[in-house]
């Protein structure tokens, strides 16, 4: 097995931009419908496990999916298939064509984009790392924590990929992404200690295994035998990751339709939705950055509209909400070009961050409690942006200026428009993996924060 | 009221047995059934498939592998979904390729691709390989597979009555939009969702153990969700069609589900929702209905008794359980009351974890995980059924695999799954409403809402979608905002009261989540309601 790099952004893996048009032309001719729309997504994925201080598998898959739908006037059908020979995606296209002409007509439908402009594709190679190399990356963080008695778990994951979307009326984007993940969650044999830490990049060699093993033993051996406090109302500093894992639930909910209709956060009793009213803290400011994402170039959304810099909340005040083409129509206003789900077609998401550092937010704490990562965040009650969820992998007490030991872990009932609003100090804004299973796609950045009364309702006995 | 609670919570029976579908797109022309006759299909036991799933098996064996196993899945899925009085989208999901999988000196690899010919399988059998000779580096313990009974030849199929994919799609748009036109008639009904999702999975497996089976397995469900809004804006609720649990079987279960006939119920209870009493925080017995109870019993009782969680394999992500170490907890640990039977199968009729064979071609069988509130045993695949075999032999017990060895695709590992794990029925004739008149001061919550648990399946916070006050036995009215809040052990150690056979319900779900890279399992679990004492609830409604 060589140990040199290898693309996979060779063609046998994923798709180039003329092998893209080339399937999409091949769909195109063969539809029968009035127009259709074809987007592909092909993918490749190599990943290593590790647990118990031993690779536990590894694989690498690779797949390419060719979504086709058929439009009979207002009708729309899809048919998604990953087989690629032109008969397969003409009886694919004449499918979604039957169905289409069976599904009642929507009258919400717009019609399809012409040919837009694009940014120019930037070019970044992306080196998917050999089975032993992602092996030996492993074993940098499984030798740290067998020479500490420790035992390491974790994951690699390397992912590359190329969209493209294509329509009847001449529009064509074509959009590759690469991205990659290590974390590592690191035990003490008793099972009272737990550390995690991540390192996440566009390419293998942004990954810094040596720094990650030495963060989640630290913690791991940091965090043995926690005590038991009681829960309430804490001052909280919140690590970029647990920051992000909460704060990136507030885009999710900023669909404009919901909040029109009543049905969201940010709808105004009364009617309207909460534009321009101020929501958090004036220090926060949340946005979704095509620059920020992974991918290669600009993105583009589901409807083939180019992606742009959209500011969802500037210094505390709702400056955006999510507006579909549809909506946006009928409310007379620009549709967003932020993809769908508030931050979705970007894949990204950015908190501005402040200068204090983690270090300067523990001094500056009489008691508080300080967070690695949050767990198991699911919602509460929409009607606030609230969620429940618990600590992990690193929860310690803080008093008089010093981490003075680790504490049981905590359940909280939370939104991140409340504690955004009690807002106490802002560190500088780091990449962070903000995905409870570790996955890549994403490019979140966000700062640690240090906030007041934080609602911690109970105590777990999981370590 | 009375009555519309009773219909309410009716629960249905939809398990039928039927006639099978014997095809499959595997290899097909054409892109797939939906409009193709399924009689210009092939059979699913295709040589073509065979041959190369042989090819597959003996290059890993040229190649140094112990042991290899190769699957083949066309997946079929389709998606019909709709928003009060329109169609949002209508899709059709058709994805197949070929996935192997490697043990070379006791360690693993896999690879997986789309390409269905010779040369992609064998390179693709290669690069398993590689992985596996790859991993041997840092192998400090070689993996060890229990005994199979070998040989397993056969072909399964889910026992369904109508394919979902020989109905029309304007038969079930007319379906979902008869349903939410009778929920958008009730005053205060603002908005509604509703869908229908179906899977056909048709799979192949070949081990280097001689065993050959193919499965044809169906899924189904359909769902919706009815949001009521106040007039002034200031409040909304909804309320969801959780009674209606996805499950494996064909399109009988749509019809067999009422969607349109219990839409107004819903719809009803959304818009009585907005002006419920808020809960008043403290401790209640709780009656907890099957649509209900399923979740909790997957997460408290399905998750913690994985054994790759209790060995630190899913620490990274998943997590441990509070049930480890084995050596202190196998046939000693007091899991909750006698009442408690739990049991693990992948036979239940209906079910969505049924199956013939587990991804390692091991027939599952039914076996005790809890009996008498004593906890018996985890959930195993080979590979861990080894780990086990110290134990298994001073007790008696063979050491082999409970058949939970599960991928979700042909591009993903098969690693260890949850089988359906289940409460049985209590020795009485004991129903929903004759629970109810068990409860003095207490909450009944129907439908499954929020949930969340640590990583060690201690610390649970549970929701539903309806609330219903209890006092002297009887229903006086719905609560909002209602969560309970408890420690596992303890809160089994309150269970109470149990329905008997004819309350018995299967719940379910399509997404349960696990593993790196994370995979989805569907698995059911069969409940009847319950009554536990004295449990913390908590009001989760907060201004902003």
């Amino acid at each position: 097995m060589s140990h040199a790099p290898r693309s996979l952004f060779a063609p046998a893996s994923v798709l180039s931009r003329a092998e893209a048009q080339e399937i999409a032309q091949r769909v195109l001719r063969n539809s029968p419908a009035e127009e259709t729309r074809v987007s592909i997504n092909s993918g490749a994925r190599a990943d290593t496990r590790f647990a118990l201080n031993q690779v536990t598998t590894s694989g690498e898959n690779q797949d390419t999916q060719v979504t086709i739908t058929a439009y009979v006037g207002n009708r729309a059908a899809s048919v998604n298939t990953n087989r690629l020979d032109e008969a397969s995606l003409a009886a694919a296209a004449k499918q979604a064509h039957e169905i289409a002409k069976l599904v009642p007509p929507n009258p919400e439908r717009m019609p399809e984009l012409g040919p837009q402009t694009y940014p120019p594709l930037r070019e970044r190679a992306l080196d998917i790392p050999t089975p032993a190399e992602r092996a030996a990356a492993a074993k940098i963080v499984t030798e740290l924590a067998r020479t500490n008695d420790l035992v390491a778990t974790g994951f690699i994951e390397c992912r590359a990929g190329a969209n493209a979307l294509a329509n009847s009326k001449g529009l064509f984007a074509y959009d590759a992404t690469a991205s990659v993940s290590m974390t590592a969650t690191v035990r003490s044999p008793d099972g009272t200690g737990s550390g995690w830490a991540c390192s996440d990049g566009n390419s293998f060699g942004e990954l810094d295994p040596k720094q990650l093993a030495a963060t989640a033993v630290q913690k791991a051996k940091e965090s043995r035998n926690p005590v038991a406090i009681e829960p309430g109302r804490y001052t909280a500093i919140l690590e970029p990751t647990a920051v992000g894992n909460l704060v990136q639930l507030i885009p999710g909910a900023m669909q404009a339709r919901a909040a029109d209709e009543g049905r969201s956060f940010f709808s105004k009793p009364g009617g309207g939705n909460k534009i321009g009213l101020k929501v958090v803290d004036g220090r926060v400011t949340l946005l979704t950055d095509p620059a920020d994402s992974p991918s290669l170039s600009g993105g583009y959304d589901n409807d083939g509209l180019p992606l742009e810099k959209v500011v969802w909340i500037e210094n505390g005040l709702v400056k955006n909400l999510n507006y579909d083409r549809f909506w946006a129509q009928k409310q007379g206003v620009q549709a967003t070009r932020a993809g769908g789900g508030g931050f979705g077609g970007t894949r990204s998401l950015r908190m501005l961050g402040g200068s204090t550092s983690i270090a300067d937010m523990i001094r500056n704490t009489e008691r508080g409690v300080l967070v690695t990562r949050f767990w198991y965040i699911r919602s509460v009650d929409p009607r606030t942006i609230l969620y429940t969820g618990l600590t992990r992998d690193g929860t310690f007490l803080v008093e008089n200026g010093k981490v003075t030991r680790s504490i049981k872990n905590f359940r909280y009932n939370e939104s991140p428009i409340f504690f955004l609003n009690n807002l106490e100090a802002i560190g500088p804004t780091v990449r962070i993996n903000s995905s409870e299973s570790a996955s890549t796609g994403g490019a979140v950045f966000m700062p640690p924060i240090k906030v007041r009364d934080f609602n911690f309702t109970s105590l777990s006995d999981a370590v | 009221m009375s009555r519309t609670r009773r219909d309410f919570l009716k629960v249905g029976a939809a398990v039928a047995a039927g006639s099978l579908v014997a095809s499959s797109p595997l290899l097909a022309e054409s892109s797939s059934g939906l409009l193709v006759p399924l009689s210009d299909l092939p059979p699913v036991d295709d040589p073509a498939i065979k041959a190369l799933m042989e090819v597959a098996l003996n290059t890993a064996k040229a190649g140094g592998a112990s042991y290899a196993d190769v699957r083949v899945a066309a997946r079929r899925q389709q998606n019909v979904g709709t928003r009060d009085r329109i169609v949002q989208g209508v899709s059709d999901t058709d994805t197949y390729g070929l996935g192997v999988r490697t043990l070379v000196d006791g360690a693993w690899g896999f690879a997986a691709t789309s390409k269905l010919d010779k040369d992609s399988v064998a390179r693709t059998t290669q690069l398993a390989l590689g992985q596996a000779k790859a991993n041997r580096a840092s192998q400090l313990r070689p993996v060890v597979l229990a005994p199979t009974p070998g040989n397993q030849v056969g072909e399964w199929k889910s026992p369904i009555e109508v394919d979902p994919f020989n109905v029309a799609i304007t038969d079930k748009v007319a379906y979902l939009l008869a349903a939410n036109e009778a929920a958008l008639k009730v005053k205060g009904v603002r908005n509604v969702n509703s869908s229908m999702f179906f899977l056909r999975e048709e799979k192949s497996l070949m081990t280097t153990d001689g065993s050959y089976v193919v499965q044809t397995i169906y899924r189904a469900q359909p769902s919706m969700t009815i949001t009521a809004v106040s007039s002034d804006f200031s409040d909304f609720q909804s309320v969801a069609s959780n009674e209606v649990a996805p499950m494996g079987l064909g399109y009988e279960h749509v019809t067999n589900s009422k969607l349109a006939e219990r839409a107004p119920q819903w719809g009803e209870l959304a818009v009585q929702k907005l002006s419920a009493k808020p809960v008043e925080p403290g401790r209640y017995d709780l009656l907890l209905h099957p649509s209900n109870l399923w979740l909790t019993i997957h997460e408290v009782i399905g998750h913690p008794t994985e054994l790759d969680r209790a060995l630190g394999f899913e620490a990274n992500y998943a997590g441990t359980s509070f049930i480890a170490p084995p050596e202190a907890m196998l046939g000693k640990m007091q899991y909750g009351s006698e009442l408690m039977n739990i049991v693990g199968d992948r036979e239940q009729r209906g079910s969505l974890g049924a199956i013939g064979w587990d991804d390692e071609a091991v027939k599952p069988v039914k076996f005790d995980i809890v009996k008498n509130g004593v906890f018996q045993d985890y959930q195993t695949t080979r590979e861990q059924a080894t780990m086990m075999a110290d134990y298994y032999k001073r007790v008696g017990k063979p050491v082999r695999s409970y058949g939970c060895s599960y991928a979700q695709s042909w591009a993903d590992v098969q690693f260890q799954r949850m089988p359906n794990v289940s409460l049985q029925p209590g020795n009485n004739d004991d129903t929903w409403e004759s629970m109810i008149a068990k409860v003095d001061r207490g909450i009944a919550i129907v439908g499954d809402g929020s949930f969340s648990i640590d990583q060690q399946r201690y610390n649970g916070q549970f929701a539903g979608q309806v609330f219903y006050e209890v006092r002297g036995g009887k229903i006086v009215g719905q609560l909002k905002d209602v969560a309970y809040q408890f420690r596992t052990p303890d809160f089994w150690k309150g269970l109470k009261a149990i329905g008997g056979p004819r309350s018995y319900h299967l719940g379910g779900a399509f997404g349960d989540g696990k593993g790196q890279p994370s995979q989805s399992n569907s698995v059911s679990h069969g409940c009847v309601p319950a009554i536990f004492q004295q449990v913390n609830v908590i009001n989760t409604g907060r201004k902003a």
